[in-house]
């Protein structure tokens, strides 16, 4: 078709003809492992399914907080203590990431918490679970964020780049969660009493069937797998991902000295892979739907936390304002202090911090 | 809730060490530019990852559009000889 057909087309037809156009060169960016970034076109889809997985995956992360949180004030030791809030921190960081990961595609922060606090969004139902004895925090650090660093790898490969670049840092921070878990299990098991290693193994059979729901519905009930692989947002099926924690869980139990609470567990030489029991999916549907645990405390906590603190945001919005309007205005006809090309100078921040 | 009172977005700029640039590292809400410098403190430099922080409303940052991108920087494409590698010298002053 000429310029000049194009030229003559009805409006709609030629959106549409660009927009198959823009549909093309994006397919041939995903295609060839380019990275997208905010400003870039991206089909609508595609946009969509971002946003509900980033902004999910940040409000797990905030949701993460409360089991953990609910052990600071109780951890047997100042250096536990010191550890648990830094972790805590850590997460709450880890949610702020991925907040403006999703907010660079056009939705707010306000938009995002409010679907969070109204029950409309989702978030990782493992954290519709309590937290009741000491060995659940080392429990959670050990498989729960075993599990999430599994699934979140491979996510610093996302097609969408302002996620991959978040998932970059979060798994960075994340490895020191597994292992401070992992060795204040392995503390209780090799220094501590009969009871703490008791009280170890109950914890990992609470925790190990949510922690391999995790990963998500077998591949074959996963509806949304097949797209996200196509546009390389989701690079390594549920299964696959479920299987590769297995295998690494059951050296690291060995190494604990507790058992995994399947007994169906067994290596199958064959297939060079654990072989295990059937997941109860039912029990995840049932959390996922709103009847775990937990689910009403969660949302009930969140819920509090954003109603007492809107005082303090209020007031600091208020005070920014006042402050704003009090500051002497430049005159029009000064010149402009400290361009682009004053930034790396020396001084310029001392100046400013004055 | 009311978008009015959503504190603004602002980047976050670190400095890792000194002698190096100040690099874009994410970015954050706050109130103000003080609060945001502390939040970006307490956000982004948990593990010393900086000695310094810039902080900026994203609204004041100008930038290319994406859609301009042939047109800004491939004819930089055909330009070989802007760089060292394009000029053929003896062996015995090729270190220059």
């Amino acid at each position: 078709m000429t310029t000049q057909a194009m030229d003559l087309a009805p409006k709609e037809e030629h959106a549409a003809l660009e927009e198959a156009d823009l549909q093309q060169r994006f397919d041939a960016r995903i295609d060839a492992g380019d990275f997208i970034e905010a400003k870039d076109w991206m089909p609508e889809h595609y946009r969509k399914t971002l946003v509900r997985q980033i902004s999910q995956h940040a409000h797990s992360e905030i949701v993460g907080m409360l089991p953990e949180g609910h052990w600071i004030t109780r951890a047997p030791t100042l250096k536990r203590k010191a550890i648990l809030l830094a972790k805590v921190q850590d997460e709450g960081g880890h949610g702020l990431y991925l907040y403006a990961a999703a907010e660079t595609l056009g939705t707010s922060r306000d938009q995002m918490t409010a679907a969070l606090l109204s029950g409309q969004a989702k978030y990782s139902s493992i954290f519709n679970y309590p937290t009741l004895s000491w060995a659940d925090v080392g429990t959670i650090g050990w498989l729960v964020d075993g599990a999430a660093i599994m699934n979140q790898v491979p996510l610093t490969r996302c097609s969408y780049a302002p996620y991959a670049r978040a998932m970059v840092r979060v798994c960075r921070e994340e490895s020191f969660h597994q292992r401070q878990g992992f060795e204040s299990l392995l503390t209780m098991m090799q220094q501590g009493t009969a009871a703490q290693r008791e009280m170890v193994q109950d914890a990992v059979n609470r925790w190990w069937w949510p922690s391999l729901m995790m990963f998500g519905p077998p591949d074959a009930e996963s509806p949304h797998s097949a797209q996200s692989m196509r546009w390389g947002i989701k690079r390594i099926s549920n299964d696959a991902l479920r299987q590769k924690f297995i295998d690494a869980c059951v050296e690291q139990a060995a190494v604990l000295g507790v058992s995994l609470p399947d007994p169906a567990l067994k290596w199958n030489a064959e297939r060079g892979a654990h072989d295990f029991g059937a997941i109860d999916w039912s029990e995840f549907q049932r959390v996922v739907a709103g009847d775990g645990p937990c689910n009403r405390e969660r949302l009930a906590a969140r819920n509090t936390a954003w109603e007492d603190g809107a005082w303090v945001r209020d007031a600091a919005m208020a005070h920014a304002r006042k402050r704003e309007n009090l500051a002497p205005k430049m005159p029009a006809t000064s010149p402009p202090r400290g361009g682009a090309s004053d930034l790396g100078r020396p001084g310029v921040e001392r100046q400013e911090a004055a | 809730m009311n978008p009015s009172n959503e504190w603004p977005l602002w980047e976050v700029f670190v400095r890792a060490k000194a002698g190096l640039d100040h690099k874009h590292c994410g970015s954050l809400h706050a109130p103000d530019a003080q609060a945001a410098v502390q939040l970006a403190r307490d956000v982004y430099t948990r593990r010393q990852e900086g000695t310094s922080v810039w902080v900026v409303r994203s609204n004041q940052i100008v930038a290319s559009d994406p859609g301009d991108k042939a047109m800004l920087f491939d004819p930089m494409e055909d330009k070989v000889y802007r760089h060292p590698t394009f000029y053929v010298l003896p062996l015995a002053v090729d270190h220059l």
